[in-house]
């Protein structure tokens, strides 16, 4: 099948618009008997499922959590850009498409990455309509904060926790719909399988993960809002819930997959402290804002940090190393963050790393410190502050800004980050792969959607800080709920879906004998067995560097693991009741099949764009020296993957990327 | 270090529980509290037995899923913290920690520790929202200028994460704190005047119906609350809920 983006004709900045003004519309009298599934009630999901039933669809809406307030959007901590220019920085919606389409590489799809940049200023208005609390300067209007990759202030915020203020937001919305009864709500659900009835997605099976019961459910239209992929690494900042599933199903039902291997490393998280870790801690990017990166310039200091000999705030500012501002001069600590995380990569694999495991840098506040408090002292009248006095009026600054993250970090490390650096090292935190979808959000299979993070159009290979909220909320409040009508206008007479059918039957023998196999298996080993070493394939060699070998290798040993989980998995307990372990053994038996094409994806990718860094493909002189390099004569385009059987059969679809609008460069920070 | 453990266990709701004991060793400081479970659970498997079920999710302190009760408080003996931030270190080698679910009428046992909070749920549904359309033909933000401090007062409100802990450690099993949170956070907003008196009669009226108890003032649960949600939002709901019963 040819890939069709179905990217309208006309001018970019108006392509929305007329497109908008174009498509078809159901008739509001219609839409009470058009039925829609949501797979997921993150900021994608929940403001798409509050925003059709609003429309007049009847919604069912499916978590996996105990309600919809717990997806993993709440953990997002540091802002939603917007092109609202509110600082008279020069920002403006060219800028923010332009800096989207810079940051993720060029490996995004124009016309997509436009119209997120059109309707951000939107989402502001409709969170702020909403109730959603966003930090207010003392005039009382909105405050800004920076993120990496631009150099204009366009960041909205509510403290350190934006994520979760904005999918209390979506989910307000989303209970006044439940309240009506335009939204049925079903908690504790997991989605196990997509319904095909002649072409078309048309429900879904389901288990209630408190009864274990297997429930089909019937719409004329399914979206996907499930997030990333992020856990198949095993470690990550992702909740450990978070899982491919729902988008991997529909993948082996005939839904492409793409660019799995563009994976964000996110550069500011907490260092892993040992084997028993779960998962690993993000400090917000936010923090670089104000934070310096450094490590010890001289292989004694390091040595002695190591031992205990010396403490970071002992070493004078001679004898530290603040790489980012050394080598990107231009953009310094808010370089993007594949920049940040290489460059962080590249320090402690020379064996500057400031902790026992040599993974680790620091970020240090005590310049920030200094600033705000003499700030303070000046706008107090306090003259001759002592310098006690400033670094307290600082430290009152920094708390306000950041005050819930450090008191997460000290939490976690025992360390109180106002008084010495941070330490910090990277960790896989969000994957701008995933379903290919085009420009109405449709995925290749008719009446299949997929929204937010799991889909992946506007991030490219690269995402830059505060646009996952960005996206996930345009697509559910502002994109989706037109596109969707389009598809549906042609099934105003479809009627009821039944259930009753071939189809369901027989994908719900499908999720049965899946769910059986793995309780009568009796293997010998736990499903997180598998799923630890799956992850440290995945990160030792289709991680933050990569290379044809490790690549190959890894397909080899994934498939290796997977023969073997198939084999020796054990799940204890029963199918009819609720079972953490069989959930978890239907996820990583996912993620292990991923995991491959994954590998597969990167291989074949033989240039160094965004997340993705080919060892093969770097700047060999000039003054781009050791830096990624990109390949847009042979790799400007889309990699699709269409399902065959085992991973390493998938057939590859490209969608080549046009850029009219923007000139394609070598991405610069220096 | 090496802990006894003695940890609810109930098969599912109709099923009567009972505590049973449980040994873990060489358990590092550094690990979080459900990092030990975790241990505990991957001794389980491989000796044959049901895992210990409890809920937990994002393992950051903010999705608000994981619930346990040990040693008789919400979340562990650490203070602003859930049970996922909770680490080791605040046990010595040789303890005996006991672990059981939140308990209250309202929250029912679902299996070992994990409970049902769906009336949380249908307390927000009544009323925890501000009806405006999600179409985007909303006014431009900052038309509407709100001073700092009420801002960040109801930001404050805001950052309940609907975890729990204040109905598990409240003697009266109230969730006045979660509901007060709520209500304070459009109260102090001028986007939350216009539906102020239907939201906090519908809401407490809600929270009644539910089975949760009343407040009779004794602040353990702002103690226990991991976000540290102050009490003044119980008294701002009762004045607002005064205010409504005047307005009508």
């Amino acid at each position: 099948m040819a890939l069709d983006s179905k990217v309208p004709k006309g001018p970019i900045k108006d392509k929305w618009t007329d497109y908008k003004n174009k498509i078809n519309l159901v008739n509001p009298a219609n839409k009470r008997h058009i039925d829609v599934i949501v797979v997921g009630t993150g900021l994608a999901g929940g403001s798409a499922s509050a925003t059709l039933a609003e429309l007049g669809y009847n919604v069912k809406a499916f978590a996996y959590q105990d309600s919809p307030r717990r997806a993993h959007s709440i953990a997002a901590q540091g802002g939603i850009n917007a092109a609202k220019n509110y600082q008279g920085d020069g920002d403006s919606t060219y800028r923010l498409f332009y800096d989207t389409v810079k940051g993720g590489d060029y490996r995004s799809r124009e016309a997509n990455v436009y119209r997120l940049a059109e309707v951000s200023a939107n989402i502001i208005d409709q969170c702020v309509a909403q109730g959603v609390p966003f930090a207010r300067d003392y005039g009382g209007l909105l405050d800004n904060r920076s993120f990496g990759g631009v150099l204009v202030s366009r960041t909205f915020y509510a403290k350190g926790q934006t994520g979760q203020q904005l999918l209390l937001g979506a989910y307000s919305a989303m209970n006044r719909q439940i309240a009506r009864g335009k939204i049925e709500m079903f908690n504790r659900h997991e989605m196990l399988d997509v319904v095909i009835v002649d072409g078309k997605a048309r429900g879904i099976i389901a288990r209630n993960l408190i009864t274990g019961e297997i429930e089909r459910h019937s719409a004329h239209a399914v979206v996907i809002a499930s997030g990333g992929y992020g856990n198949v690494y095993f470690l990550s900042t992702n909740a450990m819930g978070s899982n491919t599933t729902a988008a991997w199903k529909i993948h082996k039902k005939g839904a492409y997959f793409a660019n799995p291997c563009y994976t964000q490393i996110h550069p500011t998280c907490i260092p892993r402290s040992g084997d028993y870790q779960s998962k690993l801690t993000l400090m917000s990017e936010s923090l670089r804002n104000d934070g310096r990166i450094w490590v010890p310039k001289n292989m004694d200091d390091v040595l002695a940090i190591r031992e205990g000999r010396k403490k970071p705030t002992d070493l004078s500012e001679e004898d530290r190393d603040y790489y980012l501002e050394r080598r990107y001069p231009a953009f310094g600590n808010l370089v993007p963050r594949d920049v940040a995380s290489r460059a962080a990569k590249e320090r402690c694999d020379a064996g500057y790393g400031v902790n026992a495991t040599g993974e680790a840098v620091y970020l240090d506040f005590a310049s920030a410190i200094e600033r705000y408090g003499k700030e303070q002292a000046k706008i107090q009248g306090i003259d001759n502050a002592s310098k006690e006095k400033i670094i307290a009026l600082g430290e009152n600054i920094v708390e306000a800004k950041y005050g819930n993250l450090f008191q997460m970090y000290e939490k976690i490390v025992d360390e109180n980050p106002y008084k010495t650096p941070m330490m910090i090292y990277p960790a896989t935190h969000y994957t701008m792969g995933g379903v290919w979808v085009d420009y109405n959000l449709m995925t290749t299979v008719p009446g299949l959607y997929c929204i937010g993070e799991a889909n992946f159009s506007d991030h490219g290979a690269n995402r830059l800080g505060a646009s996952a909220l960005m996206q996930g909320l345009a697509d559910g409040y502002f994109v989706l709920p037109y596109t969707i009508g389009d598809y549906l206008a042609d099934d105003i007479r479809t009627g009821p879906i039944s259930t009753e059918t071939k189809e369901f039957e027989d994908a719900e023998k499908d999720v049965r004998d899946r769910v059986d196999f793995f309780i009568n298996n009796n293997g010998t080993k736990s499903v997180d067995y598998f799923h630890k070493r799956l992850g440290k394939v995945m990160w030792d060699k289709v991680g933050m560097a990569r290379n044809e070998k490790g690549l190959k290798e890894a397909m080899a040993e994934i498939k290796a693991i997977r023969e073997e989980f198939w084999k020796e998995v054990k799940v204890p307990g029963n199918a009819n009741e609720m079972n953490p372990e069989l959930e978890k053994a239907g996820r990583v038996a996912d993620f292990l099949e991923l995991g491959e094409l994954f590998a597969k994806d990167a291989l074949i990718r033989e240039e160094s764009c965004g997340g993705h860094f080919r060892e093969e493909s770097v700047e060999e002189s000039g003054e781009q020296k050791g830096e990624a390099k990109r390949n847009d004569k042979d790799f400007a385009f889309v990699a699709a993957w269409e399902y065959k059987g085992e991973p390493a059969d998938a057939v590859l679809h490209k969608e080549e990327l046009e850029f009219n609008d923007i000139e394609l460069k070598q991405r610069s920070y220096k | 270090m090496n802990l006894t453990l003695k940890i609810w266990r109930q098969k599912d709701a109709s099923s009567k529980g009972q505590m049973v004991d449980y040994k873990v060793t060489d358990i590092s400081e550094h690990m979080s509290f459900l990092e030990m479970m975790d241990v505990l659970n991957e001794q389980l498997i491989n000796s044959g037995e049901e895992p210990v079920a409890f809920d937990h999710d994002c393992r950051e302190g903010i999705c608000g899923m994981c619930s346990m009760y040990i040693n008789g408080e919400a979340h562990g003996p650490d203070r602003g913290v859930t049970t996922c931030q909770l680490h080791m270190r605040m046990f010595k080698d040789g303890d005996t920690i006991t672990i059981e679910p939140f308990r209250a009428a309202a929250f029912p046992v679902i299996k070992d520790l994990v409970v049902d909070r769906t009336s949380f749920e249908r307390i927000q549904q009544a009323g925890g929202y501000i009806s405006v359309n999600t179409s985007g033909n909303t006014q431009d933000a900052n038309a509407l200028p709100i001073s700092k401090h009420a801002a960040d007062e109801a930001m404050d409100a805001a950052t309940c994460i609907g975890c729990g802990a204040c109905v598990a450690t409240c003697k009266n099993s109230s969730a006045m704190l979660f509901v007060g949170a709520k209500v304070s956070q459009y109260a102090l907003l001028p986007q939350g005047q216009v539906e102020a008196v239907d939201r906090v009669k519908n809401m407490v009226a809600q929270m009644d119906l539910e089975g949760f108890g009343n407040c009779t003032n004794t602040g353990a649960c702002e103690i226990e609350c991991p976000k540290g949600i102050s009490l003044d939002n119980i008294a701002r709901m009762n004045r607002e809920l005064m205010k409504a019963s005047v307005k009508g």
